[in-house]
């Protein structure tokens, strides 16, 4: 008899078909980023433009104090402005992923009090719509490789690979973080903050080369430091050297931090409706 | 029939925090007291500011939402689901619709549920009516394509054609309402879930949304469905269930658990309440009690529209006091305070009183309720008749009169579709054709003052 009921209810237990739900609802993750990012740029002048200037006038800041006053040096003869180009690309994506999604079930609070549906697919969708962002950037980064006339090599193949350790990295800290600021809006100030301070201490605007040899482990805690690197590796070509101990630290790390926030997330969704 | 829902001693607790809240709040005591707390906090970890252990959670209260709770649903059963505020209604259609989860007990399922708990849930006031029809949809669980192949169809319900592309915020709240029904109408799972959504719109799009249940319900698909309004759940449903503080207290025949629900679980405090701080305590001439009974002379407990009554006043003279002519005058008026009634035994009724003196009571007896369902107010005044006022009671009484499905046709008769009822009907005369009469509507209404006159002759 038991077999014969397609969902069964229990407390404790979770929802059972975890997985096939998210597959059936699979659309969602499209209409909800949709939304999101019809909604984004409504009632602006410049409108869509707004995703350009940013992270241009980031580059030209970055380039002017780090390369000009500052005087780091740039990997291999590669230009100082493509070198932070190239970083502010993933890091931007983290940084955007990052504060959409810890904020977004807070945002859907409506939703999530009167509609069921696979409560991952909220933080999921705001890290899509960082996406476009990121593949908006990575044409300005063709422009400006093509201004430099800088062609780069085959390694650039292997940047899908960089950009899902970002997105893995993006989405571990996107479920946690959501999922605390249902419960302790104190997240909500603690995020911007995060995202100043990372920005700091992630290598976007200098090489990481600059980091003293005996620090570069440590520094490899951080798990942009390896998104970076390796996007810098990737698109750099022969220049930029990949600091291989460092590397797999961040992917490890990135792994980690990606199946603790999908845990994290999975274990308190059932209380969201609750407490939010 | 096979049953396509189970539920088993389901029981939903939540936790209620009491904050204590001063008067007013000034930064420098908040910051003071937090500073306070937060060392003590950490000086004795598991022990809450209060002093005791934060075991016992000082403060917070246990509250059961649902207890115990355990039924079958079998496949086509329209379940009206009733009850007071708080009864439990909502959390039971939130952990049916997976929303929350519950504290103890089990719920099997069979096929697909869709459930409808707010309308509109989702919509974003930048986005289009277009956009916002497809990203309802999703959100309500609908593919794109299922979306896109009922698209016409939800327009058309909605009757928002000329508004497709306009941002949803410069709609009106009525266009908004009824395109977020019309998408939420085209779901088709097999067991739908629904809260008190079709209180919304103007009266024919309410028409609209009722029609469109009932198909629902026609096509044999299982429906559970909240709601305040009785006819509309004895005409969508084959069986009702009574929910009170959490626990199930009827699960029957719609008319039966309405009935149950309407005579025994709303309080007389609801119905109609007295301000007995009104009356006077002294002079020469008192209003010392004001009672409502029904037309068995037992004490009222609930009142609607075509029912009866008896309003009974007692009054008392003090010694020597005599009223030549009295005059008892009873005012019904609505809340904007417009009279809609009033009747005085002279000179309106005609039936003199000469010479009124000690005590005694009168009764003013109502056989049939001409109102519609809502709030009414009763002012009580006792007179000489052309001379003046001894005794004036302004808005002694209130009444809540129920509404009823007076003229069975689903319709209940609120305020908000006039103030009063009237037996009546209809007779249609098309041009080259013989003319259709509706019949009697509002027989109740006709035959119950008919029948009262004969027992009393």
């Amino acid at each position: 008899m038991n077999e014969s009921f397609d969902l069964i209810i229990e407390p404790g237990k979770g929802i059972k078909q975890f997985w096939s739900d998210l597959w059936r609802y699979r659309e969602l993750f499209y209409f909800l980023a949709w939304r999101d990012i019809l909604v984004r740029y409504k009632q602006t002048v410049i409108g869509i433009a707004w995703s350009v200037v940013r992270p241009v006038l980031t580059m030209l800041i970055f380039t002017v104090i780090f390369g000009k006053f500052a005087k780091f040096p740039s990997e291999g003869n590669s230009p100082y402005p493509i070198l932070v180009f190239v970083a502010m690309l993933p890091w931007q994506m983290f940084a955007n992923a990052l504060t959409e999604s810890s904020t977004s079930i807070i945002t859907n609070a409506n939703l999530i009090s009167k509609v069921y549906f696979p409560r991952l697919i909220v933080p999921g969708s705001a890290v899509i719509v960082s996406l476009i962002d990121f593949l908006i950037s990575f044409v300005i980064l063709g422009i400006l490789m093509a201004w430099y006339q800088f062609v780069p090599g085959w390694r650039i193949i292997t940047l899908p690979f960089f950009l899902l350790l970002a997105l893995m990295a993006a989405l571990g800290f996107g479920f946690w973080l959501s999922a605390l600021n249902v419960k302790y809006r104190d997240f909500r100030y603690i995020v911007p903050f995060m995202v100043q301070f990372g920005l700091y201490i992630s290598p976007v605007g200098f090489s990481s080369s600059v980091v003293p040899e005996q620090w570069r482990l440590l520094y490899s805690l951080n798990p942009m430091v390896g998104v970076i690197d390796g996007f810098r590796w990737a698109i750099l070509g022969g220049m930029s050297k990949l600091y291989l101990p460092g590397f797999l630290l961040s992917i490890v790390l990135t792994l980690g931090i990606f199946l603790f926030g999908l845990y994290y997330f999975r274990k308190t969704e059932r209380f969201f409706a609750d407490v939010i | 029939m096979s049953t396509v829902i189970k539920v088993e001693n389901l029981s939903k607790k939540y936790i209620i925090a009491h904050q204590k809240r001063e008067r007013y709040l000034t930064l420098r005591d908040t910051i003071a007291r937090k500073s306070k707390e937060i060392g003590k906090r950490l000086l004795h970890p598991f022990v809450s500011s209060s002093g005791q252990p934060l075991a016992g959670l000082a403060g917070t209260e246990e509250f059961w939402a649902l207890k115990d709770i355990s039924f079958d649903v079998q496949q086509g059963n329209r379940i009206g689901i009733i009850g007071r505020n708080g009864a439990g209604k909502s959390t039971l259609l939130k952990i049916l619709s997976r929303i929350t989860e519950p504290t103890t007990g089990r719920i099997k399922i069979k096929s697909r549920v869709a459930s409808l708990l707010e309308v509109g849930t989702g919509f974003h006031p930048e986005l289009t009516g277009r956009e916002n029809i497809f990203l309802n949809g999703a959100i309500l669980g609908m593919g794109k394509a299922e979306i896109k192949k009922k698209f016409d169809e939800i327009v058309a319900f909605a009757e928002v054609e000329k508004f497709l592309d306009t941002p949803v915020k410069r709609f009106s709240s009525g266009m908004y309402v009824r395109l977020a029904f019309a998408v939420a109408a085209h779901l088709e799972p097999e067991i739908l879930i629904v809260d008190e959504v079709l209180a919304v719109g103007d009266t024919q799009f309410q028409r609209k949304c009722l029609g469109k249940m009932e198909d629902i319900g026609r096509e044999g698909r299982t429906v559970l469905f909240v709601s305040h309004n009785m006819s509309a759940i004895q005409k969508l449903c084959n069986r009702a269930m009574l929910l009170d503080n959490g626990r199930l207290m009827a699960d029957d025949e719609p008319v039966t658990v309405i009935n149950s629900y309407l005579h025994n679980h709303q309080p007389t405090s609801e119905c109609w309440a007295l301000d007995s701080k009104k009356f006077t305590h002294s002079g020469p001439v008192l209003i010392t009690d004001i009672k409502l009974l029904d037309l068995d002379n037992n004490i009222l407990k609930i009142l609607f529209t075509g029912g009866g009554f008896v309003l009974q006043i007692a009054y008392k003279l003090k010694e020597g006091v005599k009223i030549p002519s009295a005059s008892f005058i009873i005012k019904f008026k609505n809340q904007m305070n417009t009279e809609i009634l009033r009747l005085s035994n002279t000179p309106i009724s005609g039936f003199p009183i000469e010479n009124l003196s000690g005590e005694g009571r009168i009764n003013l007896v109502l056989p049939v309720i001409p109102f519609a369902e809502g709030m009414y107010y009763i002012d009580i005044a006792l007179a000489r008749q052309g001379q003046g006022f001894y005794v004036k009671l302004i808005n002694v009484l209130s009444l809540y009169i129920n509404g009823q499905d007076i003229y069975k046709s689903g319709c209940a008769v609120t305020q908000t579709r006039g103030l009063t009822v009237l037996p009546h009907k209809w007779i249609f005369k098309p041009e080259n054709n013989a003319s259709v009469e509706s019949g009697w509507k509002g027989a109740e209404l006709l035959s119950k003052p008919a029948e009262i006159c004969r027992e009393n002759s």
